[in-house]
């Protein structure tokens, strides 16, 4: 099961040897008890022997779907699911009320409110007809009915429901690339934007773009939002991981960067790109100016496209800490569209916002010859266009209300979010520090924490035992005493042998302390357990 | 500086191999020209509400309430809303944790996705299983993530009939499998034989190529045909016998316009049959709240059905469905009002009837004046329009046009089409964008412009025609076809 290029003498992988080693045995099994006659699953052109029986099982299946994997949504959650189940038909059947999702940015299900200023908008547009009432000045404020009308007007026949042009509204874009530039300071083209369901399929379109073969490499952070490693082994590549330095605050360092790509390429592997994430998921550091300027010269000198995931630009909570957009460093440092080939992400799920359920976001191409600019877009015209409310909501969040009358109460709403974000990070930041064994970096920005759990020699052998990576052994645990669901690290990569979960900062303020306690009082009890 | 990381030649060639007509050569030329200030009529995609159809009232207050939801706290809601619109979308957040704007299940919320099953029931007869009903952003997003599933490389075939939605040839290009042809016959009411798909599946296994499933799309798309309940019976027995998955592509179910043959899903013929292949022919169908009489096409919602496929596979492409998190919610919803519609005695219902039938009504109408306009020229042939939104007319072009065509470096439909678009501003996709026999002719054009612009369209394409035959045409006065 080969998806790292890179070795050394600590073989980096993503899941521990037991693991991995257990894998292989079932696929061996599945070998064995297939009748027809196929090549290794792994490879990309199976034997065409013209009498396979061929349905749809698991031994004919695209084998890059049998390897790409998302923890996000993996097993700890669906045990969580079925012991929520167990606490509706039997109440009291656990030692917890209720289960509490923390293993997915997903704001608004643990109570967060959308902005009433983007919803009375998105509302009116959904139902136009609306705006030829007088009544509706009764219900909605002012300028969303003023913002509905001008972004119905950008529509033809303010048909909501007709399929767009397959970057997106034009209006829209339009809207979006005056936000970009607003922001950064550097002029946006709205041709350069494509509008599409959330982040993700924007990312799966480059990385289709980007693959080949199994030659071609992508390089990813270690920890990474497991999104990227599951797009590469869906699109048959190859990735060449990058680890960020637990000890310096997860700092990225060109260095390491560099070491990879020379590992990489000495194997054979082209590579391609390099994904940075800005925040950082699951590790939630902010890049420096500075750090951002190597990377810029790093990508241009090595002829590689910078990917660059900025979903997280809105949520920043350390002080000292400011968003840059890597178009706005990399035009500051003088690099042009002949210079660097950069694409960047940004989502309506994320930010002070959360709208994770309307699937909008966008992903800005520049640096892109004419030709390919061609095929992205009939990549994305084959799906038609994203959906319109979504579009509509990032043209929102690129450019929310400035001086008007839901000001106010749009900015009382954003800051209350941001800085109950920021108190939340911090709560959870320090409990878990407090912990016997671990210790957690600051979440710099984005919605999580990543801590490091120093697992005793016996609770790995247990885990081993029971079959199990050690930190989904410690997760499973967790949520069985506790109900709060959190992402073992090996979803997201850790350097072999240290072991870490993600949790998220999202449930209510008023929440918090009882997660922080619970927290504490299993981990004492685990530690008790099985301290060496 | 190293040169571009990303140039022409190290783009992925499964990328620069996909071909998707419907937005392309002829879309591109229409938008260019409406951006120079020429009135274009826009027949090349199947998007009602672009051509003036209106969105049905029920689903977009009920929608527009959910999004919203602080509008449910005011006592004057009710001077805006129906009190079932408003029960409807109380009931709908009640679903979800935390309204639209939260995530849901991978699979779409699961009471949405049981009204969907309820839907299947009613309409076929026999339970449905909500569990094994995914809930997608659009009906494309489904048939990718099945054909991602099936095909494992360039030996892998799948069966789509010529002409076909370009969906499938591009996806298929996109996944690097083999498009594996079968032909309909259009003097058969494009109709299909078991014989032509057996010689088609022979010769590709001849190839070397594992033919791993066959798509049929009912009703067609773009050449609108209704199959026939024998020939489903036919088609399922084919592929079991065969073992293919059968891909049911029946977005168009709802869009019927002869009363001979009536939707039947492939489910229910399947399940008809009882037996083992009941329980065993691997069937996946598809649907979508972007055609019918809803045309909710920007919405972005659609739902596949799988049956028989076995439960290790289902987990599968549950996984990679997660990994996109969810499907739209307000898509969702408007999926839940789509299959569980305003009732009699609901406040709404007679609006809502009255506004689908009206679309339904129209839509037949529509058909007929367009298949009639085209059957008048003599050089175009049209089969009518028995369901789907499309109007599919073979165009005989004399060989001087075919010459000239040449000598611009475009295929002769292409030219034609071209030139229809410069000469009267109606946009179409010519019939190479959908497959057809070699030195046949065909182009796509849409039922859905609004009814009183009907007429003066059909009026236009055939003055153009008759210009057009006047100029290649070597005896003037042609002969008919």
């Amino acid at each position: 099961m080969r998806r790292f290029v890179s070795e050394g003498a600590k073989s980096l992988s993503l899941v521990s040897r037991p693991f991995l080693h257990r894998f292989e045995e079932l696929l061996h099994l599945r070998f064995l008890s297939s009748t027809s006659v196929l090549d290794c699953p792994l490879s990309s052109s199976p034997s065409s022997s013209p009498m396979d029986p061929t349905p749809l099982t698991v031994d004919t299946i695209n084998p890059k779907v049998l390897k790409c994997e998302y923890a996000v949504r993996g097993e700890v959650v669906t045990i969580a699911q079925r012991l929520q189940q167990e606490l509706k038909d039997k109440p009291g059947s656990h030692p917890f009320d209720e289960i509490l999702y923390c293993n997915i940015g997903n704001p608004q299900s643990l109570g967060q409110q959308p902005i009433t200023f983007f919803r009375e908008v998105l509302a009116l547009c959904d139902h136009p007809s609306l705006l030829d009432k007088s009544e509706t000045s009764g219900l909605f404020s002012a300028d969303s009915i003023d913002r509905a009308w001008q972004i119905l007007d950008q529509i033809p026949g303010r048909a909501t429901g007709a399929y767009s042009h397959s970057q997106g509204v034009k209006g829209l874009r339009d809207a979006i690339a005056s936000g970009i530039e607003a922001r950064d300071g550097y002029p946006a083209d709205p041709d350069d934007i494509f509008l599409t369901d959330g982040a993700s399929p924007a990312v799966h379109m480059m990385m289709q773009l980007l693959t080949r073969s199994e030659s071609d490499g992508i390089l990813c952070p270690i920890p990474q939002y497991p999104l990227y490693s599951a797009s590469i082994a869906l699109h048959g590549g190859t990735l060449v991981p990058y680890y960020l330095d637990e000890a310096n605050g997860w700092g990225l360092e060109v260095s390491e960067l560099k070491k990879q790509l020379d590992a990489a390429k000495s194997k054979g592997v082209s590579v391609r790109a390099l994904v940075v994430i800005n925040p950082g998921n699951p590790t939630g550091q902010v890049l420096s100016e500075e750090n951002q300027r190597q990377i810029v010269e790093f990508c241009k000198k090595e002829g590689l496209v910078l990917l660059a995931d900025e979903v997280y630009q809105e949520n920043i909570y350390a002080p000292e800490k400011q968003f840059h957009s890597f178009k706005k460093v990399a035009r500051s440092m003088g690099y042009g569209e002949e210079d660097i080939s950069l694409v960047s992400f940004q989502s309506v799920s994320k930010g002070y916002y959360g709208e994770c359920g309307k699937r909008g976001g966008y992903m800005e191409v520049t640096g892109f010859a004419a030709n390919i600019r061609e095929q992205i877009y009939k990549v994305a015209s084959v799906n038609l266009c994203s959906n319109i409310s979504g579009q509509i909501l990032a043209s929102l969040v690129m450019n929310p209300p400035k001086a008007n009358e839901s000001y106010e109460s749009y900015y009382a709403e954003r800051d209350g979010i941001l800085s109950s974000l920021a108190r939340r990070a911090k709560i959870l930041e320090d409990a878990f520090n407090s912990l016997e064994g671990v210790s957690c970096n600051k979440a710099e920005g984005a919605m999580y924490l990543f801590p490091r759990i120093r697992l005793p020699e016996k609770a790995i052998k247990a885990a081993e035992a029971a079959n199990t990576v050690p930190d989904a052994f410690y997760c499973k645990h967790l949520l069985n005493a506790t109900g709060v669901v959190v992402v073992p690290g090996s979803g997201f990569g850790q350097v072999p042998g240290t072991w870490h979960f993600r949790c998220t900062i999202l449930p209510q303020e008023d929440k918090i302390p009882a997660v922080a306690s619970r927290l504490t009082e299993f981990h004492k009890g685990f530690m008790d357990e099985f301290r060496d | 500086m190293s040169s571009k990381a990303l140039d022409y030649e190290s783009l992925n060639e499964n990328v620069k191999k996909v071909q998707y007509a419907v937005r392309g050569e002829l879309y591109l030329r229409a938008s260019e020209l409406e951006k120079e200030g020429k009135k274009i009529i826009f027949t090349n995609v199947g998007n009602p509400h672009a051509l003036g159809q209106k969105p049905l009232t029920f689903p977009r207050q009920v929608v527009a309430l959910c999004q919203a939801p602080f509008l449910l706290d005011d006592s004057n809601v009710s001077l805006l809303f129906p009190a079932d619109a408003i029960a409807r979308a109380k009931h709908y957040l009640s679903y979800t944790s935390g309204g639209l704007g939260a995530y849901s299940d991978s699979r779409g919320l699961l009471e949405i996705r049981k009204e969907v099953a309820d839907f299947i029931g009613r309409r076929d007869g026999y339970p449905s299983d909500p569990e094994l009903i995914y809930l997608t952003d659009g009906a494309s997003k489904g048939v990718m993530q099945l054909l991602n599933a099936i095909i494992r490389g360039q030996g892998d075939g799948i069966l789509v009939p010529v002409p076909q939605y370009p969906l499938y040839s591009a996806a298929i290009a996109l996944f690097g499998g083999s498009f594996v042809p079968y032909y309909l016959e259009e003097t058969a009411n494009w109709g299909l034989s078991a014989a032509d798909l057996g010689q088609s599946v022979a010769q590709a296994r001849a190839k070397g190529i594992t033919v791993r499933a066959m798509v049929i799309i009912n009703p067609g798309n773009p050449t609108g045909q209704c199959l026939s309940e024998a020939n489903l019976r036919d088609i399922l027995q084919f592929c079991y016998q065969e073992n293919l998955v059968l891909l049911g592509d029946e977005v168009y179910q709802q869009n019927i316009y002869q009363d001979e043959r009536p939707f039947i899903s492939a489910k229910k013929v399947l399940m008809d049959m009882g037996g083992p292949i009941s329980r065993e022919l691997q069937l996946v169908s598809f649907h979508t709240v972007s055609k019918g009489y809803w045309g909710e096409c920007g919405q972005r919602g659609g739902y596949f059905e799988m049956t028989n496929i076995p439960s290790r596979s289902v987990e599968e492409i549950y996984k990679v469905a997660s990994i996109s998190l969810s499907p739209n919610v307000p898509a969702q919803i408007f999926m839940g009002l789509m299959v569980n519609p305003p009732k009699p005695g609901d406040i709404s219902y007679d609006q809502f009837v009255r506004e689908s039938k009206g679309i339904l009504e129209s839509l037949r109408r529509r058909a007929r004046i367009m298949t009639d306009g085209f059957n008048s020229c003599m050089n175009v042939v049209c089969n009518f329009t028995e369901g789907a939104m499309y109007s599919f007319p073979q165009i005989r072009l004399p060989p001087r046009a075919i010459e000239d065509a040449k000598k611009a470096g475009k295929a002769a439909d292409v030219f034609y089409c071209l030139k229809l678009l410069e000469a009267t501003g109606i946009s179409t996709v010519p019939g190479s964008g959908f497959g057809q026999k070699e030195g046949v002719f065909h182009l796509r054009t849409t039922i859905l412009p609004a009814e009183e612009d009907m007429l003066e369209i059909m009026e236009s394409f055939k003055k153009f025609n008759n210009e057009f035959m006047e100029q290649y045409e070597d005896h003037p006065g042609y002969p008919r076809m």
